[in-house]
């Protein structure tokens, strides 16, 4: 598609742009260039500094936090489909009087930042309702809320793109509401909005990083432990490139089975893939 | 009330910072952003590779680590110094302008193919198809998605409190000090995103109606 913003380059614009892509490639490795010197200048990559991440306990330590990374993004990944589902159909019931509060709901805890849910849940309703409960609780029932606000949203979206004649041709062959619901629209809205659906998953995962702010232990929160080490040279650029890696690559792989789910979803042609998700 | 009335001077200081951060990362990142789309759909096979690069890896990377290595790496690097308001502002603006990049380049596609195609027969090159024809009316069909990596934008501006920036995010850490029950203030807090959020989507709706495509 994009070959259509500009002509098929004879000899002259060939000449063009590969002068356009050598001078421009030379100015992305100059500007890289210039930050490998940086952190070659200050030693980022000596060996003092990355000696800390060649201990084993340091390693299982990194292990352990990519584990609790996990566990919260398994729970609240889970959780937030539950939900999501919920909302869904409850907003997109018939009855007003259900479906305005579900509508209210999602509307409210798409509005609120993330990170503000977080810290409520963990300064605000403890001491307010006399209870404690570990961090990890606030941050997956923080991207709960959230994460299923949105997917509720994304699942409807995708009940509403189908053609009417489905819900018709159910409630026709006798299906209750609720029986449509179930077994026609949200298996076919599942399946259009999987790539959709995947990429917000991303996004929860991405969120768990939340957890360094109200002090949950993940990768952030100890590469930020390991990265003040002063006896190691304070590694915190070291440490950042650690929890980049961990972090980038999770993602990726998350990312790559949102795409594959679209490949897929293309070739097949009963339905059409939906638009891009939410940040 | 109370609690609200009696720290006005944290809730305004707070909510300033978070609108300077949104409106000049805002800005920053549209146009970067920009910049990066225009280079994923450009001739250029290096400045394709480079715009899809940078948008794969910034779109996988969480705001936090970002941020973090803004505010605690940089310095590090024997750079010329910047205050954790700048920091947070260079590391907001990198990455909501992945997004505005996707946003466009999925906007571009959606104008009719007849419009680039004119273009191009009227002799125009790429970069005057583009800025003069497309993109225009690619914003006028992005201005939802768009809107919606603003909204997104705003929200992630308390991720800056997490990093020493005095904004919506930390006045929860500052009323702790005067001893103000949490709950409160943090309900507070979300109030006004809610109605900055409302702001926002009531901006966009006006902005569709302006800019209504006639087809």
């Amino acid at each position: 598609m994009t070959s259509v913003l500009y002509d098929a380059p004879g000899p002259e614009a060939r000449r063009r742009h590969l002068v356009f892509g050598v001078i421009s490639t030379l100015v992305i490795l100059a500007v890289i260039a210039f930050v490998l010197w940086r952190f070659i200048a200050t030693g980022q990559f000596s060996a003092q500094k990355w000696q800390i991440f060649s201990f084993p306990r340091v390693q299982q330590t990194l292990v352990q936090a990519t584990g609790a990374t996990l566990s919260a993004f398994g729970v609240a990944a889970v959780g937030s489909l539950v939900l999501g589902l919920v909302l869904a159909v409850g907003r997109l019931s018939e009855r007003t009087w259900l479906s305005r509060p579900f509508h209210w709901f999602t509307e409210l805890f798409r509005a609120v930042p993330v990170l503000i849910l977080m810290m409520m849940l963990y300064y605000g309703l403890p001491p307010a309702i006399g209870v404690r409960w570990p961090p990890y609780t606030a941050v997956v029932v923080a991207l709960i809320l959230y994460n299923g606000s949105v997917l509720a949203e994304v699942f409807r979206a995708g009940v509403e793109s189908l053609p009417k004649g489905q819900k018709e041709a159910g409630l026709a062959i006798g299906l209750r509401n609720s029986q449509v619901m179930a077994s026609i629209l949200l298996p076919q809205a599942v399946r259009a909005m999987l790539p959709v659906i995947i990429s917000q998953l991303v996004v929860t995962l991405k969120d768990t990083a939340l957890g360094f702010i109200v002090t949950y232990n993940e990768i952030l929160f100890q590469a930020k432990f390991f990265g003040s080490q002063v006896q190691y040279g304070t590694p915190i650029v070291p440490s950042a490139i650690v929890a980049g890696v961990l972090y980038v690559g999770m993602c990726l792989i998350l990312s790559g089975l949102a795409k594959l789910a679209e490949r897929r979803l293309r070739r097949s042609q009963k339905v059409s893939p939906a638009p891009a998700a939410e940040v | 009330m109370n609690t609200l009335f009696n720290n006005l001077d944290v809730f305004t200081t707070g909510f300033r910072t978070t609108i300077i951060l949104f409106l000049v990362s805002g800005f920053f990142a549209l146009l970067l952003g920009t910049v990066i789309g225009a280079m994923r759909v450009s001739p250029v096979p290096a400045l394709r590779a480079f715009g899809t690069l940078y948008v794969n890896v910034v779109r996988n990377t969480p705001l936090t680590l970002v941020l973090f290595f803004f505010a605690f790496g940089y310095p590090k690097l024997g750079l010329p110094e910047i205050d954790f308001t700048a920091s947070a502002i260079v590391g907001l603006s990198l990455y909501t302008a992945s997004y505005v990049a996707e946003v466009l380049r999925s906007g571009v596609n959606t104008v009719p193919v007849g419009q680039a195609e004119a273009a191009r027969a009227i002799g125009l090159r790429f970069i005057q198809t583009l800025t003069v024809v497309v993109l225009p009316q690619a914003f006028r069909s992005v201005l939802p998605p768009l809107f919606s990596v603003l909204i997104a934008l705003l929200k992630n501006t308390t991720v800056a409190a997490g990093f020493s920036v005095y904004e919506a995010g930390a006045i929860r850490a500052y009323l702790a000090e005067r001893g103000e029950p949490a709950i409160v203030v943090l309900l507070w807090v979300a109030f006004f995103f809610v109605v900055l959020v409302l702001i926002l989507a009531q901006l966009q709706r006006y902005f569709e109606k302006k800019w209504k495509v006639a087809r």
